[in-house]
């Protein structure tokens, strides 16, 4: 593609619009699909678009804090704890991330694309485990209440170390790929510390922000994160989340989250088959 | 919170019961036991500070970044070449002291930066305020915990591991 850089500037910022967008009414997450975009289609090179994108990350989820605060499901003290581990994870990652090879970079994107679309065409059950949770969740104080229309609803947490052990991995993919981890964050503390799953959505976001600055500092310090290219995809994605959870708080979309899925699938292949290939 | 709200209400309906002392009695007590108990920093609205905080933080930086572009689309960007070749950002945007030594002479890009470093710091800010409500809750383990969050993120910012 040969455009101008005024010209480059706005197609990647009305690019990012659309992605945080429908990132966030499916609630994949919008930065997702920008590096693929940015790499596939306009040929950035992959570190530029991973600095950018993370970038976009923290902006989308600093700015969504305040909304889930109020919905009064994040869990501070879960969500505090782990992120020891996350942001472990994310400067190991973010390390990580220079010695390996791009062709792997793109391949191990591709895999967690491929992930998330699987995901994201799941149903979501919300059970609720008050049985008595790991003694570490006591110890640190973790178990606690959400509030329903018939008052608080408390639950106990379980399995610390697993739950840790999962935000790990979270934060080294979050650091070497530039993502939220937001699947994977939910996985860590639907799945293994059975938190309910509104208490995991809303905990993650509060962590995203944290990881991503984690990894951001490595990056900006090894010049990942250029002006020009993060400038259109944080404003971009920016404004386009802030337009998706204006656009419709809470309603079910699984037609887009379904039309979403296969994009996000498509690009998986792409981004494996770049990786392979060697090519770009 | 709703210990709080139930000694309210009970207070409310107080005037019902004002001929039965010793139905008044007790919902007095425990209103006026609960209320001055109920600390000012509760952890809700602690995070409802801390989040209106963030939203400021990235609508701040959002400004800064948006000052900083119309300068820069104005002289016409950058050759996108550029991105195709990875040479890593220059030198002087690489850090916090090289961005506001750039600032001075005013570039657009250097201006752009300046924002991105305040997107970047904003969370970083939430995890410091984070320890300042853990200890007001007089919580020191968690005061402990947050601060090791906290340390983790300023090597990322400031450590050593940069070759």
């Amino acid at each position: 593609m040969h455009l101008s850089p005024v010209e480059f500037t706005f197609a990647v910022l009305i690019t990012s619009i659309t992605a945080g967008f429908l990132g966030s009414l499916t609630g994949l997450g919008g930065g997702i699909v920008i590096t693929p975009i940015l790499t596939l289609v306009f040929g950035v090179k992959i570190e530029y678009a991973i600095g950018a994108t993370l970038v976009s990350v923290i902006a989308t989820s600093s700015g969504a804090a305040a909304a889930y605060v109020r919905e009064g499901f994040s869990n501070i003290r879960v969500g505090m704890f782990l992120e020891i581990a996350t942001t472990t994870g994310a400067v190991a990652g973010a390390i990580l991330a220079e010695k390996l090879p791009a062709s792997a970079i793109f391949i191990i994107f591709g895999l967690v694309l491929l992930q998330s679309a699987y995901i994201s065409g799941r149903p979501r059950p919300d059970r609720l485990d008050s049985s008595p949770g790991d003694p570490w969740a006591n110890r640190l104080k973790m178990n606690s209440s959400f509030p329903t229309v018939d008052g608080p609803c408390s639950y106990s947490v379980h399995h610390v170390g697993m739950g840790f052990g999962v935000m790990y991995i979270a934060g080294v993919l979050s650091g070497l790929l530039g993502i939220g981890s937001g699947a994977l964050k939910v996985i860590g503390m639907d799945q293994a510390m059975r938190l309910p799953f509104k208490v995991s959505t809303t905990t993650s976001n509060f962590m995203i922000g944290v990881t991503a600055a984690a990894s951001a500092g490595i990056y900006l310090r090894r010049g990942y994160i250029h002006p020009g290219l993060s400038m259109p995809v944080m404003l971009g994605v920016l404004a386009g989340a802030t337009l998706g959870t204006r656009f419709l708080i809470g309603a079910k979309v699984p037609l887009l989250r379904v039309i979403f899925g296969i994009v996000v699938a498509v690009l998986a292949i792409e981004m494996i088959y770049h990786g392979i290939a060697g090519g770009i | 919170m709703q210990i709080a709200k139930k000694g309210f209400e009970a207070a409310e309906s107080e005037p019902q019961t004002a001929e039965l002392p010793f139905a008044k009695a007790p919902a007095g007590a425990e209103a006026s036991a609960d209320v001055p108990k109920a600390p000012f920093w509760t952890e809700k609205r602690i995070e409802l500070v801390v989040g209106r905080l963030l939203q400021i933080g990235v609508l701040l930086a959002a400004a800064v970044v948006i000052g900083g572009a119309v300068p820069y689309l104005m002289r016409g960007g950058e050759p996108e070449s550029h991105y195709h070749i990875f040479t890593g950002e220059r030198e002087d945007l690489r850090s916090v002291p090289g961005v506001l030594h750039d600032l001075g002479a005013l570039r657009p890009r250097a201006v752009i930066q300046l924002g991105l470093l305040l997107l970047i710091l904003t969370p970083i800010a939430r995890v410091a305020f984070s320890a300042i409500a853990f200890g007001l809750q007089k919580d020191y383990m968690y005061v402990v915990i947050t601060l090791i969050v906290f340390g983790i993120l300023m090597y990322s910012l400031m450590g050593h591991y940069v070759s």
